[in-house]
């Protein structure tokens, strides 16, 4: 089973440490991709998605942050141990991220044909012009015409822009894809295109992927498997089905609680109460605990543990430890 | 038959650009009854928001009228209007550039109070904004924080209550909850949604974000590049839509349920510029049921269904409707 998995994270801890304190963005999580699986990773903002993203590239801003501990097993090697000068070489080759913000993601000065030219270039050892060929190739497979591989990014449209993000995503066939929030800047209708294209071609060049979104409905559509992240931690972790049809963690629960149904009528919403804890001053126990409505004293002393609930459906709440299932 | 609160009448708004005119609302026309929502949608640039600020006065119309409780406001001198938006308020999308950074909580929900001379000393002042800040769930504590200080969500509060300070009927909701994440969007609609029936506020909600329409909404208009393309009631939208250009918008929405994903009729293609539209249906080019006429001939609002609005050539043809 193990050696399937394309990339595996165990017990990641990445830390920011600033003048005021040290921000907890990610506290121990485990995570396991197969080959040409994807994975979305769910949470609200401050929740530690990008760090743990930015974690398995190394590109985790250092100073302040830091990677304390834990291993990211890409391929049977740790991606932590391996020297910078290496790095490079699997940054944008065989693992490669697609950024949140098709606006500020492209080099302004640059036309787009080159900055796709540019990762060729950097992985393979081809000419220049057959680098700038393979950039029309990849504007054409994301469904802008190659002519326009001389243009500059601001005379493309926004939906446009996220296709030139991905088309150098995706230029070296890497076999790991992460991205960040894709299409939270687009239109819906242009949403629905990107998502439609990403998982087209996700399928032929039969990458994984790693989905970071805060949005379930596109998580229902483009993935198999669902971690939930709350507060630098992984809460709930399964298949599309363990998390959308057995829902059990209290935090998931209120996340679905909180979304606007369209097919159903609700008056009023069931909205979780509070705020997200400041990740520099987490509480003590279950850090979900001063939010939950199932918490009892025992949540503030004890921190949970991943309990497995049924085959590769892994929930971390007190509810379920001990052999109580869901049921104080 | 509850009363009308506000009607607009073939509202225009045309902005001045380099490149032509650019028409950001084009021949609006909708009522809203007294204590009602009317949603409107659409994707960014089809003149939402231009839309909420053109019905306040916040920016002139070029053509058109907005009577606001039978007075017509968009011929209303200064002095007329300054009374009127003692009535019409407005939220804001962005809460983070949307308050001013240099005043306290107290200051900013306060400062409508001071403009509008409605508080004679100090203490009633203290008062009156106390109240508000335990109105929309601002801890007393706050006071005297500054927004830098504050979440998202509060900061969204702060925004909520200055609009509230002068007790208006009508309040314009532009986008009030996109920047915000869904646990607390949650809390803040329904904070208005409380407020609403607390206070029999009448809303123009602002948003891109449909569920959330269709959740807060009595009635919906959908606009597309300027010019309405459908309005009817928030649950004939979406279960009758008719209009293609709402379909293929319903259609694109992800849905958080498992095999959810229904015969999908894509939008292709991507929205025309607004300056210096062409003649015909600005949808024309994006739509699959396209005919010559619909690149020649603007299509009109009409009433295809009680009280469902469509401007299309070929709406009955295309719902099978005789």
């Amino acid at each position: 089973m193990a050696n399937e998995n394309l990339i595996e994270i165990k017990n990641l801890v990445t830390h920011y440490i600033t003048d005021d304190g040290v921000v907890e963005a990610v506290n121990g999580i485990n995570l396991s991709i197969k080959k040409g699986e994807s994975l979305g990773l769910v949470g609200e903002t401050g929740a530690g998605k990008t760090t743990t993203a930015l974690s398995i590239l190394r590109l985790v801003p250092d100073p302040p942050g830091k990677i304390i501990s834990g291993e990211i097993i890409y391929n049977g090697e740790d991606l932590l141990k391996k020297p910078i000068k290496e790095m490079r070489k699997i940054r944008g080759g065989q693992i490669s991220m697609i950024f949140q913000d098709p606006m500020t993601a492209l080099n302004p000065i640059l036309t787009v044909g080159e900055q796709i030219a540019e990762v060729v270039r950097q992985h393979n050892d081809v000419t220049r012009a057959e680098s700038h060929q393979r950039a029309v190739e990849m504007l054409e497979m994301v469904g802008i015409q190659g002519e326009r591989a001389h243009e500059y990014p601001h005379q493309f449209s926004g939906g446009m822009k996220q296709r030139v993000v991905i088309a150098i995503a995706l230029a070296c066939n890497p076999h790991f894809l992460i991205a960040d929030e894709p299409t939270t800047a687009l239109d819906v209708t242009i949403q629905a295109q990107v998502l439609e294209m990403i998982s087209e071609l996700q399928k032929k060049l039969g990458t994984s992927m790693m989905l970071i979104t805060h949005d379930l409905g596109v998580v229902a559509e483009t993935c198999e498997q669902v971690a939930v992240m709350y507060a630098g931690e992984i809460v709930e972790y399964g298949t599309l089905e363990h998390i959308f049809n057995h829902t059990s963690h209290p935090y998931t629960e209120g996340l679905f609680g909180s979304i606007p149904s369209l097919d159903k009528s609700v008056t009023r919403l069931k909205p979780i109460k509070g705020l997200m804890p400041d990740p520099s001053n987490l509480p003590s126990g279950c850090s979900f605990h001063p939010r939950c409505e199932y918490a009892t004293d025992l949540c503030a002393e004890r921190c949970p543990v991943d309990t497995e609930i049924e085959p590769g459906h892994i929930v971390r709440c007190l509810k379920f430890e001990d052999g109580r299932h869901g049921e104080w | 038959m509850a009363k009308t609160l506000l009607e607009v009448k073939h509202l225009k708004k045309y902005f001045k650009v380099s490149a032509g005119l650019l028409h950001a609302v084009d021949d609006v026309t909708f009522t809203i009854e007294e204590g009602k929502t009317l949603g409107v949608v659409g994707e960014s640039g089809c003149g939402k928001s231009t839309l909420g600020r053109v019905v306040l006065g916040l920016l002139d119309a070029t053509d058109g009228e907005v009577y606001f409780d039978g007075k017509e406001t968009t011929k209303a001198t200064k002095e007329e209007r300054h009374e009127l938006r003692k009535d019409m308020q407005i939220i804001f999308q962005d809460p983070f550039s949307s308050l001013n950074p240099r005043m306290t909580v107290k200051e900013i929900i306060g400062e409508p109070l001071k403009i509008y001379g409605l508080c004679k000393t100090k203490e009633e002042l203290d008062e009156r904004v106390a109240k508000i800040m335990e109105t929309v769930g601002l801890a007393d504590r706050l006071a005297f924080s500054y927004p830098h200080e504050l979440d998202g969500g509060r900061r969204q509060r702060i925004g909520v209550g200055r609009a509230l300070a002068l007790e208006p009927r009508f309040i314009v909701c532009d986008e009030p909850v996109s920047a915000l994440d869904v646990s607390i969007q949650a809390q803040i609609l329904n904070l208005m949604m409380d407020l609403q029936e607390q206070r029999g506020l009448t809303y123009i909600f602002v948003t891109h974000d449909l569920s959330v329409v269709k959740h807060i909404s009595d009635d919906i208009l959908v606009m597309y590049l300027g010019c309405m393309v459908e309005k009817c009631s928030s649950d004939d939208l979406f279960d009758k839509q008719l209009h293609p250009y709402t379909k293929g918008l319903l259609a694109a929405i992800p849905i958080p349920t498992i095999g959810a994903k229904k015969e999908r009729v894509m939008l292709t293609g991507e929205l025309s510029s607004p300056i210096e539209p062409k003649p015909g249906c600005r949808f024309a080019v994006r739509c699959r049921y396209a005919k010559d006429k619909c690149f020649t001939e603007n299509p009109v609002m009409e009433e295809v269904l009680p009280n469902h609005f469509v401007s299309c050539h070929y709406v009955r043809e295309i719902n099978g409707l005789d």
